[in-house]
């Protein structure tokens, strides 16, 4: 019964409002926290105790993936499937193959770092229960979001929403499912 | 006498008085409002006009084959070579923009880098058509150019510097046009939260993949954007570097330098800040942007313009220095040609438009004034067109022997192609400004007063 709803979203005018809300909220013990601003404030990751460095390991991958693509077509065409004897030069002749090598490592590292982004994103997400609040629209705009989500061990509807009232939150909203 | 200040103190980076909500509902009003400036319709009329050139000069070469362009032995790179060099540099500032300026946190870019964005991959894509339609058969391009199993077991040539140009090329296309949709993401999302309109709120929505700026998502955000400023940082230095090794892998005079690769980056960024300030001063007349593109971005571009002038400069006399003093006759006779020859008057012209004009921006009255930028601006992209047409040009006009000496010049097709190309960048831009932000909103956002976090408590 007092699970019926995603989570309780308070908003804030301002990112100084929230970001305290935040790291009070983390205080308390809500481990369930998710914020909306309208541009990336750092700070906000580290309040709700959020810490996510594997991005940085896929690019890695994709770029070592596309240096070993890109020296291995050469090798695997110049000097195994179609070799051509070219102003008497070695057939493996390393030095030519660097650009080629080198482009397709800035490209699949760039590519794995915008689908990485995405996926570990979850994105493409179109709906999304915070969506159901109508004013949730500001927070594209100019306006900042606290969520507590209904799964979090210290959440109920009743404590939490006051909780997030004296938080000084202009406003707060139940989130339909 | 007024006491001069003791301090320079520059113009701020967006004007008093703005707030989250303000840049917001500025930027997006161009696209969300059904009114557009009389110079939006000017532009695109003007532009769509000449791109229909393009078009008819493209049918006919693919009717006719490239005879009718001018190319003919010893000049067989004319027009085209010097159309892709020159598409390709202007593209460079978008990138140094949007990557450079951010590792090197320089809060300017933030106001410029979204349409810089644009205008690099409208002139790449302006660009790649060259090196297609020169092959007079683009549709048989595919198996000179890309790796893949063809039927006939026949693989590219991948010692050759014009494959390294495929690799290059379409790899920072790639790369340019993910990185500016990534920019856009978020700003998407504020048009589909904008709009009443239902199927503007589906396309918009569709388009932002469902952004809803979680603190989360930013956070990878930022990672992903970051580590690809990392990644176009070096990209963008390699593409004008492996372009100069089309020319000076070869052993033409004149082409077969070590200079070239620096000496094209600093010109491809000289020419590409010059396009960002052709485009910027007319768009912010035009909307009303000079409180977000104030006076400090055309200045600081204005002083960029002006240092990679200088090394653009430095290329020219370190190239003509090393011709007399390389000792080879071939290349002392192709300085001495290119300075006193047939084509003497577009050498120096290009001295004039690249090293005498760009000393105005010496002066901050010079890149404070616009339209005097604008002016120079200009100039420098004239300049750094004839730039490549002489070096594409002079070098190969006198060939080894006497007997082999020709003239080149561009026919009407030429014309008509190289002209057309810039219609369709026009088009493609004004498009571009209708359609998306061409500020991105949430980046200005941060340099909002608002947006200055205070200390918390008990830190």
């Amino acid at each position: 019964m007092a699970n019926e709803i995603f989570g309780i979203l308070a908003e804030f005018d301002n990112p100084n409002g929230l970001l305290q809300a935040a790291q009070k909220a983390h205080a308390a013990g809500y481990r369930d926290l998710d914020a909306f601003t309208p541009y990336p404030i750092e700070e906000l990751a580290i309040a709700i105790g959020f810490h996510d460095r594997r991005l940085s390991k896929i690019v890695l991958g994709g770029g070592l993936t596309g240096l070993l693509t890109g020296y291995g077509l050469q090798y695997w065409v110049h000097a195994m499937t179609y070799p051509t004897n070219i102003a008497g030069k070695p057939l493996n002749s390393w030095p030519q193959f660097i650009p080629v090598t080198f482009e397709l490592t800035i490209l699949f590292a760039a590519i794995s770092a915008v689908i990485g982004m995405i996926a570990l994103n979850g994105l493409p997400h179109p709906y999304h229960p915070v969506f159901n609040v109508p004013r949730f629209a500001l927070a594209s705009r100019d306006h900042f979001f606290l969520l507590v989500e209904a799964t979090d061990p210290k959440f109920d509807r009743h404590h939490t929403r006051e909780f997030l009232k004296e938080l000084n939150a202009s406003e707060v909203n139940d989130v339909e499912p | 006498m007024d006491p001069k200040p003791a301090t320079y103190e520059p113009a701020p980076l967006i004007a008093p008085g703005h707030t989250f909500g303000s840049v917001t509902d500025k930027i997006s009003a161009v696209v969300l409002s059904g009114r557009q400036p009389a110079g939006w319709f000017v532009g695109m009329i003007i532009g769509f006009l000449i791109t229909m050139m393009l078009m008819f000069a493209v049918t006919w070469l693919l009717l006719k084959g490239v005879g009718i362009w001018g190319v003919n032995i010893p000049v067989g790179w004319g027009f085209a070579i010097v159309n892709f060099v020159w598409w390709i540099g202007i593209g460079h500032a978008g990138t140094l923009i949007s990557a450079i300026l951010l590792l090197l946190k320089q809060g300017w870019r933030t106001s410029i880098n979204r349409f810089a964005e644009a205008m690099t991959l409208f002139a790449v894509m302006c660009a790649g058509m060259f090196p297609l339609l020169h092959t007079g058969r683009p549709w048989l391009a595919a198996y000179w150019l890309f790796p893949y199993p063809s039927s006939m077991s026949i693989w590219p040539q991948f010692r050759s510097p014009l494959i390294w140009d495929v690799f290059a090329v379409s790899t920072y296309f790639t790369v340019s046009l993910i990185f500016w949709y990534v920019g856009l993401i978020p700003d998407l999302a504020t048009i589909r939260d904008k709009t009443k309109h239902r199927g503007l709120q589906v396309i918009y929505g569709m388009l932002s993949l469902g952004w809803r700026g979680s603190v989360k998502h930013w956070e990878r955000y930022e990672q992903a954007y970051l580590l690809l400023a990392g990644l176009a940082t070096p990209l963008v230095l390699s593409v004008h570097t492996v372009v100069s090794f089309d020319f000076a892998i070869g052993i033409v005079p004149g082409w077969h330098t070590t200079i070239f690769p620096p000496y094209f980056v600093a010109g491809a960024i000289y020419d590409g800040f010059a396009m960002v300030l052709t485009l910027a001063i007319p768009l912010r007349a035009m909307y009303h942007m000079e409180d977000l593109i104030t006076l400090r971005h055309l200045e600081n571009m204005a002083k960029v313009t002006l240092v990679t002038g200088l090394i653009v400069a430095y290329g020219y006399s370190s190239e003509a220095f090393f011709g007399f003093y390389s000792a080879d006759k071939y290349e002392g006779f192709m300085v001495w040609n290119r300075m006193t020859g047939p084509y003497w008057y577009v050498y120096w012209t290009l001295i004039f438009c690249n090293i005498i004009t760009p000393q105005w921006l010496w002066f901050r009255r010079v890149r404070t004034t616009p339209w005097l930028l604008f002016c120079v601006a200009m100039v420098v992209n004239v300049g750094m067109w004839l730039e490549r047409f002489v070096i594409v040009v002079t070098s190969l006009h006198r060939d080894f022997m006497p007997s082999m000496w020709g003239m080149y010049h561009g026919t009407v097709w030429d014309w008509m192609t190289f002209i057309g190309t810039l219609g369709f960048f026009l088009t493609a831009f004004f498009l571009f400004v209708r359609v998306l932000p061409m500020i991105s909103i949430f980046e200005v956002r941060t340099l909002v007063p608002e947006a200055k976090l205070v200390e918390a408590e008990g830190h």
